[in-house]
């Protein structure tokens, strides 16, 4: 899962006033360092382009597993280069790349942005080359030295202006990513929240309204048989007695799945301990959040805790477990290990996919680590603020 | 005996005071917010204290923590409290709270009329009433602990005794002579390091050696 949220999208990025600007000096010496990189540019297109047709006869992988970071490094130096004279960063948003080098080569062939280095260079090769080239010209030719003094700021910020606007994405595209991800999640946690009220509709239905039915059915035929048959009337409420009580159990264990009241009571802290109080595997806290959480996320990494430890329980074969949380008034971070056998599988079953999902709607993120053989370790992230106290206490 | 009854729902509340009133007992005062129990349980003549945990303002667990309170004031002063839900984390806040006089049930156990009174009576003497869940999730735990030692028969003696039953009401569960449960508990306290001391001291502290891990 990616990890994206509101703060890729800065104001900054559009009104470039924040950050010191680079002088006349370093643009200058930047123009220079331009025009040095001339060849290698020219050189690292040209085979990346000969490398491309070579693919259809496999030589062309092998080529661009080297070229294509080349050509990253060289883009990545020209967006730092880009930054300072504009007075802000240039981000590089590349695909996260994965595993092996062949499903690496795959993404950084797919990414988008690579097709933009690509772009880029062709520019840099050519009206690129020029502005910064004759930067330097109007600093050597000595004569031109006050068109320089005035001009060679206006000329870079020119240039660097170009290079960011091809190096990065805009605004338009990032938020286009960002409402994609956010309609992703969106219906994860709708579907989510649909499956849930089904689960609570049938667990009502079929526990306790039958239940009650069947304690008011037993109570008015108790009513009934009151004056001529005491004794049956009494084992008959005996009998509503029970069947109120099992009721009452599964209104519990309702509430509990909706909502836990202890979590309601304690917050997140004091819900965690309560499931640990519960395991049969030893658990060790780590437990550090001061305040209170703004309750959907509280529910949702609560869950989360309880689902990883479920799995601890039933799979692991753990004889210790440990559970962190930290809030640091920005990000919740947590974490979930045990010392079992390990296998644990972000793809496999509905458990964990289901909390990563139900995380991703806050933006957050969950990785599992978990090696055959173990240890394994759930981690994950969620920014939020801490909410006000929901009560106050003496 | 002179009560002191916190419960913020309002049929509850009048259910209880019937039913306390029935059975011989005295409701001092019956209510259903914090800042009124809190003065109630400052009345030196209450007895004992049957509370709800969640009541306004809040509706989460000023009941626990205000019977804690009191049990801070007034050291052994009985509390039985009285939950929609029983938490392990709850049961300890309370048991720590000193030894003995505290009770924790679910409220469906109100329903069997004789063996809630006989739980308020209990805790009123001083003794443990726990909820037979939360005996039974404790049970339900692997340990690693001196409870460990015990064999079978001895930790059932010991879940009934945390649920506050005397010798006979053990020996009558488990269909064995009151004088075997006996032997059984002297086993107990002997394997869990705790000295002769007066019996009832010895109960609580086998309970909560129980409950701790």
């Amino acid at each position: 899962m990616s990890s994206s949220s509101l703060d890729d999208v800065r104001p900054g990025d559009v009104s470039p006033d924040g950050g010191a600007r680079a002088g006349r000096w370093t643009v200058t010496g930047y123009a220079a360092l331009h025009v040095l990189l001339f060849a290698p540019i020219v050189v690292t297109f040209v085979l990346v382009v000969v490398s491309s047709v070579l693919v259809v006869v496999w030589v062309g992988i092998l080529l661009l597993a080297g070229l294509l970071p080349a050509m990253r490094g060289l883009a990545g130096l020209h967006r730092s280069m880009a930054g300072r004279v504009l007075g802000t960063p240039v981000p590089a948003p590349y695909l996260p790349l994965t595993g092996g080098p062949l499903a690496d080569l795959r993404t950084r062939a797919a990414d988008p942005m690579t097709w933009r280095d690509l772009l880029w260079m062709l520019w840099a090769m050519t009206f690129g080359f020029a502005v910064s080239l004759l930067a330097v010209v109007l600093f050597l030719a000595v004569v031109t030295l006050p068109i320089w003094w005035y001009g060679v700021v206006p000329l870079l910020r020119g240039r660097a202006a170009v290079d960011r606007a091809i190096l990065t994405i805009g605004r338009t595209e990032r938020l286009e990513q960002r409402v994609e991800a956010l309609t992703a999640s969106r219906a994860v946690v709708v579907d989510h929240s649909a499956t849930e009220l089904r689960r609570i509709e049938r667990d009502l239905h079929d526990g306790p309204q039958a239940r009650l039915a069947a304690v008011s059915l037993s109570l008015g035929l108790a009513d009934d048989l009151f004056d001529s048959d005491p004794e049956a009337a009494r084992r008959l409420i005996n009998e509503a007695r029970g069947t109120s009580s099992t009721a009452l159990g599964e209104l519990r264990d309702v509430v509990r799945g909706i909502h836990p009241p202890v979590l309601a009571d304690r917050g997140l802290a004091g819900a965690v301990s309560a499931l640990a109080l519960d395991m049969a595997v030893p658990v060790e806290l780590a437990l550090d959040v001061p305040d209170r959480l703004p309750a959907p996320v509280e529910s949702a990494v609560y869950f989360a805790v309880a689902e990883c430890l479920a799995n601890t329980a039933k799979h692991a074969g753990a004889a210790q477990s440990w559970v962190s949380i930290r809030h640091d008034g920005a990000v919740l971070r947590g974490e979930v290990g045990d010392d079992g056998r390990g296998g644990a599988d972000l793809r496999g079953g509905t458990g964990l996919p289901g909390v990563a999902a139900r995380l991703a709607a806050f933006d957050g993120t969950l990785s599992v680590s978990s090696p055959v053989g173990g240890p394994t370790v759930v981690t994950w992230e969620v920014p939020c603020a801490s909410s006000s106290p929901k009560t106050t206490r003496s | 005996m002179r009560i002191v009854l916190a419960e913020d729902h309002a049929l509850l509340r009048a259910g209880l005071t019937q039913l306390l009133e029935a059975k011989g007992f005295e409701v001092v005062a019956a209510v259903d917010n914090l800042t009124e129990l809190e003065r109630a349980l400052d009345d030196p003549s209450a007895e004992a204290a049957v509370v709800d945990v969640r009541m306004p303002p809040t509706f989460t667990d000023e009941g626990l923590r205000a019977a804690i309170a009191a049990r801070e004031r007034r050291p052994g002063f009985p509390v039985l409290v009285l939950s929609q839900y029983v938490e392990q984390l709850y049961a300890r806040e309370l048991l720590a709270s000193g030894e003995g006089a505290v009770g924790y049930l679910l409220k469906d156990r109100v329903s069997d009329v004789a063996e809630f009174v006989d739980a308020l009576r209990r805790v009123a003497d001083g003794g443990t009433v726990l909820d037979p869940s939360v005996v039974a999730a404790v049970l339900d735990r692997r340990k690693d602990t001196p409870v460990d030692r015990l064999t079978e028969r001895e930790r059932e003696v010991l879940a009934l005794m945390a649920e506050g039953r005397a010798n006979a009401g053990i020996a009558q569960a488990l269909v064995v002579t009151e004088k075997a449960v006996a032997k059984h508990i002297n086993s107990i306290f002997a394997k869990l390091d705790l000295p002769a001391d007066t019996d009832d001291h010895r109960r609580v502290r086998a309970v909560l050696e129980w409950l701790r891990f």
